[in-house]
């Protein structure tokens, strides 16, 4: 399997990918976040689109969209913390303007629109070259180092905002620059599995986690290494069965997880073993 | 023949008028409207956006499953739609430990895992990217007529459900501790609250499509919201706001050619940003009085 070069480069750009979401994805759990993720790795598939109107490269649209929305919502909420009411409105308007772009992608170029989206929308690691696979990577090293350096200060932000800001932590300036994180991240886990699916390598491992252990630098690592189990299995269950797509399988693998997790410490199994 | 918009706003709408599928269109739209801006005015009290959100997603392997089954669409559409909702209440209830945060960790899971199993489904099926667009953003385009009596059943359903448990459903929206002390069945209300969020969204993405749902359940709701916290006028404006964007989209998308997706959506940001606007100026002004007596 490890022969194939496209497979070499899907978990190359995978483990990165994994690795960065695991660690956002904690945080994002954390701060009751899920859904700011959610629109805003929607609104990454509208950039891709209108790049692909405009002729750009696809990961200018993705990142350029996702970090502008998120500035948007950190700028709209109290505390860079938006309500899920503003968040819902401006993520629909934004895909609102995805059908368009995907309009006049249509009505302007001869074909290849379906699989510009289709790509967008459910992603494709299997279809990365060599060169965007180090990208990702090179991303995805980024995102995990600005996640850890701002840990601390951000887990005492995000468990008592008003403390924190008493003890002189940014709490808005960390707000903001952890939705950018969101942003990044979703951007560049769109190139693997998709605008629609990454939310699964988001909030699947980092909720497993969040039920498993209280302790946070145990939870961070813990989100990150499910999500890396997660890529590396979906990878392989996808290369071993050509018809299963590997967004799914990624997918399936984390929300399975995350089921086994949430069985192991649900009230009934408890009872059961009595802990 | 290409229409054309012109000044005149009668001939315009009665030459819209003149073909069957746009009023079975229209027809379609007002229904899913009025159902879809009740239903998210709810859901917006209740701050259940994400959920609703999920929710409308499922009728993507809803849609992609019948395919692969040889089924009805619609039927694929309303049982992953109820599904979902069962699941979702499920998960946030039968968890132990209760907390938002491990809700909406469940909600974005299941949420995942419903996409991910329509593109496994869609794969399957080999593909037609031209009805995924469809699927994805909505088209107004060839609503038959039995497709609006569906809706007209789903939306008096609906509309049934909150005029029986309406009152009920409020006091434990707003107050859930003071509602459950009171004997008010708060989980089996909220847990019926989702099942039929789940069957309005299953009806409404038939029309707006599966991404665009959002923007009928949420925005009116929202703008509501921001001009008024009476409960009577706020429900009368926010169907006023749905049934209006929704008209609006239609008939620019109609002359235009683009997706009406893309009008109602722009249409309802506007009005949102509008109804923000006014509000911050109308409390500057507010303080500003009071200053000037003071």
């Amino acid at each position: 399997m490890l022969a194939q070069e496209f497979i070499r480069n899907a978990l190359l750009a995978g483990s990165f990918v994994a690795i960065a979401c695991g660690l956002v994805g904690y945080f994002m759990v954390l701060r009751s976040q899920v859904f700011a993720g959610d629109a805003l790795s929607h609104v990454s598939f509208t950039g891709a689109l209108a790049a692909a109107a405009a002729g750009l490269d696809l990961r200018f649209g993705l990142f350029a969209a996702t970090a502008a929305i998120a500035l948007l919502l950190a700028l709209l909420g109290r505390r860079a913390h938006a309500d899920d009411v503003t968040i819902g409105t401006i993520f629909a308007w934004v895909l609102g303007m995805g059908a368009l772009f995907l309009d006049l992608f249509n009505s302007g170029s001869a074909g290849g629109s379906g699989i510009t989206g289709s790509r967008a929308l459910f992603g494709s690691i299997f279809g990365l070259s060599a060169g965007a696979a180090q990208l990702a990577a090179v991303v995805g090293v980024v995102i995990v180092l600005a996640t850890l350096l701002i840990a601390r200060p951000l887990l005492f932000a995000s468990i008592d905002p008003i403390v924190a800001a008493a003890r002189g932590v940014p709490v808005r300036a960390l707000g903001t620059v952890f939705l950018l994180l969101i942003g990044l991240d979703a951007a560049e886990a769109t190139q693997a599995v998709g605008a629609l699916l990454l939310l699964g390598l988001l909030a699947a491992p980092a909720g497993a986690a969040h039920r498993l252990t209280a302790s946070p630098y145990l939870g961070l690592a813990l989100s990150g290494l499910l999500a890396l189990l997660s890529m590396w299995v979906g990878i392989a269950l996808s290369y071993q069965i050509p018809s299963l797509p590997p967004g799914s399988a990624i997918i399936a693998v984390a929300s399975g997880l995350y089921l086994l997790a949430f069985i192991g410490t649900s009230r009934a199994s408890r009872r059961l073993f009595g802990s | 023949m290409n229409p054309t918009l012109t000044w005149d706003i009668s001939s315009d709408v009665s030459q819209m008028l003149r073909f069957p599928f746009m009023v079975n269109a229209l027809e379609a739209g007002t229904i899913v409207a009025v159902m879809a801006s009740v239903v998210g005015w709810f859901m917006v009290l209740r701050r259940e956006s994400f959920v609703g959100h999920t929710l409308s997603l499922m009728s993507f392997p809803g849609a992609s499953g019948a395919l692969l089954v040889g089924a009805s669409q619609v039927l694929g559409y309303f049982v992953f739609c109820a599904a979902g909702a069962l699941v979702i209440a499920g998960g946030s209830q039968g968890g132990g430990r209760r907390d938002h945060a491990q809700e909406s960790a469940v909600v974005g899971t299941v949420q995942a895992f419903a996409l991910a199993l329509g593109f496994l489904f869609l794969s399957l099926y080999s593909g037609v990217l031209e009805s995924l667009e469809t699927l994805l953003f909505g088209s107004f385009l060839g609503i038959t007529t039995g497709q609006v009596r569906t809706l007209l059943i789903v939306a008096l359903a609906t509309l049934a459900f909150f005029a029986c448990a309406g009152r009920p459903l409020l006091f434990a929206s707003v107050d859930e501790q003071v509602a459950r002390a009171n004997n008010v069945p708060t989980r089996i209300l909220s847990t019926a609250f989702l099942l039929v969020l789940g069957l309005a969204v299953a009806a409404t993405a038939q029309i707006t499509g599966v991404l665009l749902v959002f923007a009928l359940l949420v925005a009116p709701a929202a703008t509501a919201q921001q001009l008024t916290p009476r409960i009577g006028s706020g429900l009368a404006l926010t169907v006023a706001i749905a049934l209006a964007i929704t008209w609006v989209g239609l008939g620019l998308s109609y002359f235009t050619n683009y997706s009406v997706g893309f009008f109602v959506t722009s249409a309802a940001i506007v009005l949102y940003a509008s109804a923000r606007a006014f509000r911050a100026l109308k409390g500057r002004q507010g303080r500003a009085r009071e200053l000037e007596r003071s």
